[in-house]
């Protein structure tokens, strides 16, 4: 059990970092060869940084388009952050001190995530425009970081587990020592989860997450007239004449 | 034809329910094996379409970031879902952006990604089979590439890219569209998409001379092919003879005229439109603007200046100088691009919008103007698209809307505002942009007008507008053509520099 949780870890965490680098290489050396910011667009880059900041912090975008889809996804991806700091804790000893002071947050944060994917889900499940635009794997999806959640959030009100016990497996697993787990239902299928995120994360539409610091129409700045942009398959064309 | 109606008015601007199936069909007409072979496309449908179409998509993805990461990216949030005037007008939910992008997302998974190989039911990947071939034709030419929805993505994904892959993968193999393929045909045989000979526009030119001399007295040029002049003026070839275009080439005219400037346009560039881009071809998109380059170099002018017209606009702004070096900032080394940037004259912006050049001589107090003139006018300002969500105009973003406005505000008295959400980087698409400005895709084009119409019978309604103004050459054929259908005069849509026309005093300097 031990063993086959720590091997389920490192093969679902190889996974996520080699298959994530992978795909973050392809969409890094695939050239943009236009030039199609969504205007009005920043004409410098600092400009450009703060429209990408604005992007991944507040969801800009997603504001203007509906605010039903920018409150619940926000809240979501707001408080998940949370949820993952407060996740620090078991990685490291000394604990942080930042991390011990947001971790009555991250309670809190984590109630909230589940709402907001309820949120989300319920939006897919009850809008007949979302809900014909669904395929399975996005209500799995929903499902999967909704079971990551509720198990997470009754270890914490319900069924506590022994964290310490949990944080000596995890600094363990960080030095290829396999420590023993609690055997409890909600903690095993809580990591289980996890690791089916980790392993599906490169292969599946949370490419957003990278995805969107590699979008044309958001990342580049709106300079076509001031500067030639040229990309390498498209300089040939001129040698070739 | 005479079937197609208007669709009713939404009370308030409220979703519409899915209409599944409401837009099936055929798809506009198929270019014939003459109008493809012309321009390098098989004729027909090739008996190997299955894996050409694979193979070019493979291609495409590995040339274009954006339809690499825009077809991982998509979550399905749904935020694009109400943004398409198409969707609004006709409910078909394969309008929606994210679902006329997951027609091939789906192709996209099934060939290219694990889980779609491994199981494609849950992840909605398909085979592409000839029915989905038949399906990203119908669909794909009911998006009009105006970027309304990559204004709303929280990820920035523009159906436009994903549009313009389809159409380029679907020319690969022989299923090309008649009316854009055979513009682009007409742009390289002629030199312009109306297909207008240089002797006839040559006869256009001068009876436009004759008729601005008999309306105001004086002696305005519209010059062709002078080497040497400091300016030459792109424009689309609908301002030679189009109504209501003709009206701004006189606006332009004069403007040159009052500001004392040398210009000139050219018969073998007689057209700003480049309908490679719609087609989402980089080799016509380039070839196409080489003309404007070959054009420019020949007659040796200083300055380009763009007429009119909104694809063209983005184009010339945000393409030009990567495809044909009609701008600045090349490397010493890049011999290409230096060879024209050297003769250009690096004091103003090249390339130039027209509104530009205007807005430019009136804050200076070079023009004058009689605003009485465009007293009978309620004006409003209908933002292109292209202009509006792919382009720049001055020095500041957003300059494209401020710019004509100014310029309006300059030469008439009374103007005011659409609805907000529908104007500026939100502005709708008039319907008939993108390459669907043809007969045979009329409905489309009445019923995907209905968002802009519904705002333009509340502006006409509270303020007594009777004059939309826009700077886009398919706007205002589109706009002539539907709105009458809406129960609007076709009079009441005119370009900008037709009210600058108007109101410009010619012989006060």
């Amino acid at each position: 059990m031990n063993a086959l949780f720590a091997v389920l870890f490192y093969l679902a965490t190889l996974l996520f970092v080699v298959g994530l680098l992978q795909r973050i290489r392809t969409y890094a050396v695939t050239p943009a060869p236009l030039k199609i910011p969504t205007t009005p667009a920043p004409t410098t880059s600092g400009g450009v940084v703060l429209r990408m900041a604005r992007e991944v912090v507040f969801f800009e975008s997603l504001f203007k388009a509906n605010l039903w889809i920018w409150s619940m996804g926000w809240l979501f991806h707001a408080s998940m952050a949370l949820v993952l700091v407060r996740h620090l804790r078991y990685f490291t000893e000394p604990v942080w001190g930042w991390v011990v002071f947001l971790q009555p947050f991250g309670i809190y944060a984590g109630i909230a995530m589940l709402f907001g994917l309820c949120g989300l889900w319920a939006r897919r499940l009850f809008v007949e425009r979302i809900r014909y635009i669904s395929t399975p794997s996005d209500h799995l999806m929903l499902l999967l970081l909704i079971g990551i959640a509720v198990s997470g959030l009754l270890m914490q009100f319900a069924a506590h587990t022994d964290v310490v016990a949990v944080k000596s497996f995890f600094l363990g697993w960080m030095q290829f020592s396999i420590q023993p787990l609690p055997a409890d239902t909600l903690l095993v299928l809580h990591l289980a989860a996890v690791a089916a995120l980790l392993a599906i994360f490169p292969f599946s539409k949370l490419l957003h997450a990278p995805g969107v610091f590699f979008s044309p129409s958001r990342n580049q700045t709106d300079n076509p007239r001031e500067k030639r942009h040229l990309s390498a398959w498209a300089a040939k064309l001129e040698s070739e004449k | 034809m005479a079937d197609i109606t208007a669709p009713a008015y939404r009370i308030i601007p409220i979703i519409p329910v899915l209409k599944p199936g409401a837009m099936e069909g055929k798809g506009p007409f198929v270019a014939s094996d003459k109008i493809n072979e012309a321009i390098g496309f098989p004729g027909q449908l090739v008996d190997d379409w299955h894996d050409r179409a694979i193979a070019k998509m493979a291609e495409l993805l590995s040339k274009y970031r954006s339809l690499k990461v825009y077809m991982d990216a998509c979550v399905h949030c749904g935020a694009c879902s109400d943004k398409c005037h198409y969707f609004i007008g006709t409910q078909d939910p394969k309008n929606m952006p994210v679902a006329r992008q997951d027609l091939m997302r789906s192709v996209y998974r099934r060939y290219f990604t694990l889980p779609g190989k491994l199981f494609p039911k849950l992840v909605g990947a398909r085979d592409l089979t000839r029915e989905v071939l038949d399906e990203w034709y119908n669909y794909f030419n009911q998006c009009s590439e105006c970027r309304r929805c990559s204004v709303f993505c929280p990820y920035g994904i523009d159906t436009a890219e994903v549009t313009m892959a389809a159409r380029e993968i679907l020319d690969s193999v022989g299923y090309g569209q008649k009316y854009s393929n055979e513009i682009i045909g007409k742009v390289h045989k002629i030199g312009n998409n109306l297909g207008l000979p240089a002797p006839a526009l040559l006869d256009t030119l001068e009876g436009l001379e004759e008729d601005v001399k008999e309306d105001t007295g004086i002696d305005v040029r519209f010059p062709i092919d002078v080497k040497g002049a400091e300016v030459l003026l792109i424009t689309p070839s609908a301002d030679f003879f189009a109504e209501p275009h003709i009206d701004s080439l006189i606006g332009y005219a004069k403007v040159f005229h009052a500001s004392g400037t040398s210009w000139t346009l050219s018969s073998m560039a007689s057209e700003a439109g480049n309908f490679g881009m719609f087609i989402g071809n980089y080799d016509q998109l380039r070839k196409i603007a080489l003309r404007i380059r070959e054009a420019a170099l020949e007659l040796g002018v200083k300055r380009i200046v763009v007429g009119e017209c909104g694809h063209a606009w983005r184009v010339a702004y945000s393409f030009w100088n990567t495809l044909s070096g009609v701008g600045e900032g090349a490397d010493e080394t890049d011999r290409f691009a230096m060879m024209l940037q050297k003769q250009l004259d690096h004091r103003y912006r090249q390339p130039t919008h027209i509104c530009e050049f205007t807005w430019d001589l009136i804050e200076r107090n070079a023009l004058t103007f009689d605003k009485s003139a465009n007293d009978k006018h309620i004006i409003t300002f209908h933002d292109s698209c292209n202009v509006a969500r792919g382009s720049r105009m001055g020095d500041l973003p957003g300059g494209q809307f401020e710019i004509p406005r100014n310029i309006i505000r300059a030469v008439a008295n009374n103007f005011v505002e659409m609805a907000p959400n529908t104007t500026r980087e939100q502005t709708f698409c008039c319907g008939g942009g993108g390459g669907l400005l043809t007969d045979d895709l009329l409905d489309l084009r009445v019923k995907g007008a209905l968002p802009r119409m519904e705002v333009l019978q509340n502006a006409v309604d509270e303020h007594g507008v009777n004059f939309m103004a826009t700077i886009c050459a398919i706007c205002k054929a589109q706009f002539t053509k539907v709105m009458p259908i809406y129960g609007f005069d076709r009079k009441m849509v005119g370009g900008v520099h037709q009210l600058v026309s108007n109101a410009i005093q010619l012989s006060a300097k």
